[in-house]
């Protein structure tokens, strides 16, 4: 019998969106099973949000008071354990999963396939290089095929599945080399996930300054939309880094995406080539965002914001 | 104390890739290669660790053929003591990689393996990772700073989250973000000098290295293109076209 199994991604409390869309592409690899892995302290509530998802079989849930924190090296060892009974195992392509997956397929003495895009077959796969300026269709090696699911491609299941759990006992002994000792986030916000969103409202360079950000803020809120930024906006310190969008920050799909002040180097494209529709809006008619742009409006972004809140 | 610090060479980062029109690959002949901008700020920052005085030694490494010493040249001239180059033609994978890196670690004996979080050719980000699974070492992803303290090592990383921070101890491998440093531009006086510094040339075979099984790269193709779109003359007009599909 041939299995996926899926790491979910979550905070202890809630399971990240990117589990959800993970199994999504584990789902078309038409195996007998996709099983979720679920490694937590205490991981009850995330284990039931896990088994409502649509096409999951099994939720392995995995308790042990090691798992408060997503430390790779620690997680890394429990995979591996649970490893032998799948064929196949994916976890999405944040930094949760490419911090952790490599580590697992090392373990294993197995290759593996980053940012899956396209499942052609359950060897067979499409990914992106180059920052998406080429596109490789590569075969796994033999053996367990481990993977990270590019989540831009891929829709989230839906939450109409009931999976049984099982909760696993690991024997495995844990390394202490690796210590837990805090989270930053830019937090307190009740804005959607930036990539969960479904419209995002985003800064660039030409934004100007951190208080100048404010009126990014101010839309997005109208909008009910999540902020992203360039990583020009990032370096310059206008906007902390977990809002940046980009092949080196997150990869978004919303439906729609409106960039301000943007010019669109490529990196920052590779982030939002799969979103739905795409607005810019620029001083600089020669900007390059405007090559992928479905609407492009040439002018100050401040002009602009102060209209579109007007109509809105 | 040492550090070893991993050097790609790839198409340089403000090349545009052109796809072979036979899908065999993407054009390199005649493009300029440079190091990877990530391994750049790894080496920066091994440098950095070395004249804050906390190593002695920071030696450059890579993998690849024959011209890849180019780069090694480049990390000599910013500033490292010696380079190691492993000399191969064949396609060396993540996992091979790791392995090389595993053995040059084993008999260097660095505290600190740093490494750019990803090259941006393959775009994997997995060397790193599997250089700590293969060593038993912990791993630090992303770094956007490291501060040694004695036998450990506090790194923040860049995460979905936000900014994490871990302690680990040493030795530990560390790959690095683009916010961790601004590399140093290199002098020419210093590329005179780093002629003269010493490159260790040297095989798999002589490391007992036996490659990875490979992910086998059936074809290149080119990425479904979004068409450019209209520009709107106002923004009473861009409302109503956003309007229209029901986007707001």
């Amino acid at each position: 019998m041939s299995k996926v199994l899926v790491i979910a991604e979550h905070d202890g409390n809630q399971l990240n969106g990117s589990t959800a869309r993970a199994v999504a592409c584990a789902s078309e690899l038409g195996l007998d099973a996709v099983d979720v892995a679920v490694l937590a302290a205490d991981g009850a509530v995330v284990a039931d949000q896990a088994a409502s998802l649509t096409g999951v079989s099994t939720v392995v849930l995995v308790q042990n008071p090691a798992n408060e924190h997503a430390v790779a090296a620690l997680l890394a060892p429990q995979i591996e354990a649970l490893a032998s009974d799948y064929s196949h195992v994916f976890a999405p392509s944040t930094t949760f999963g490419k911090d952790l997956m490599p580590r697992v397929a090392a373990h294993l003495g197995v290759p593996q396939i980053s940012d899956i895009m396209r499942v052609e077959s359950a060897t067979v796969f499409d990914r992106p290089v180059y920052a998406g300026n080429a596109v490789v269709t590569v075969e796994a090696a033999e053996g367990i095929v481990i993977g990270t699911v590019r989540t831009a491609s891929y829709a989230a299941v839906g939450q109409e599945g009931s999976a049984s759990i099982e909760t696993r006992e690991l024997s495995v002994e844990l390394p202490s080399h690796t210590r837990y000792v805090g989270l930053q986030t830019s937090g307190g916000s009740d804005r959607p996930d930036l990539q969960a969103a479904a419209k995002v409202v985003s800064g660039g360079r030409g934004v100007g300054s951190e208080e100048n950000f404010s009126v990014i803020y101010k839309l997005a809120d109208k909008l009910g939309a999540g902020v992203g930024a360039s990583r020009a906006a990032v370096d310059a310190g206008f906007i902390p880094n977990d809002h940046q969008v980009g092949q080196t920050g997150k990869i978004i799909a919303p439906e729609l995406y409106m960039a301000f002040g943007i010019s669109g180097a490529i990196q920052h494209l590779a982030g939002i080539k799969d979103a739905g529709t795409i607005v810019a809006v620029n001083k600089d008619a020669d900007a390059p965002i405007f090559e992928v742009a479905d609407y492009g409006l040439v002018g100050d972004l401040f002009e602009v914001i102060d209209e579109l809140e007007k109509a809105l | 104390m040492k550090i070893l610090v991993g050097v790609k060479r790839v198409v340089d980062y403000n090349v545009r890739i052109q796809v072979k029109a036979d899908g065999s690959g993407v054009a390199t002949d005649g493009v300029k290669m440079s190091m990877n901008p990530f391994d750049e700020i790894a080496v920066e920052e091994a440098l950095r660790i070395k004249e804050a005085g906390k190593a002695d030694e920071v030696i450059a490494v890579t993998i690849g053929p024959k011209v890849c010493q180019e780069q090694l040249r480049t990390a000599l001239a910013m500033g490292a003591d010696r380079a190691i180059h492993v000399e191969t033609d064949d396609d060396i994978q993540p996992l091979t990689g790791a392995r090389i890196l595993k053995a040059l670690a084993d008999k260097e004996e660095p505290k600190i393996v740093l490494l750019g979080k990803q090259a941006i050719d393959d775009d994997n980000n997995q060397t790193a990772q599997m250089l700590g699974a293969l060593s038993h070492w912990p791993q630090a992803t992303f770094a956007s700073e490291v501060n040694i303290e004695g036998e450990s090592a506090v790194v923040t990383r860049e995460i979905d989250a936000g900014l994490e921070q871990l302690s680990v101890d040493l030795p530990a491998v560390i790959s690095v973000d683009l916010r961790l440093n601004e590399p140093r531009y290199v002098k020419l006086p210093d590329i005179m000098k780093a002629k003269r510094k010493p490159i260790e040339t040297i095989t798999l075979g002589d490391l007992n290295v036996d490659a990875a099984a490979s992910v086998k790269v059936l074809k290149t193709s080119a990425p479904a293109k979004r068409q450019a779109g209209i520009k709107v003359e106002s923004v009473d007009e861009l409302v109503t076209v956003l309007k229209e599909k029901g986007l707001i």
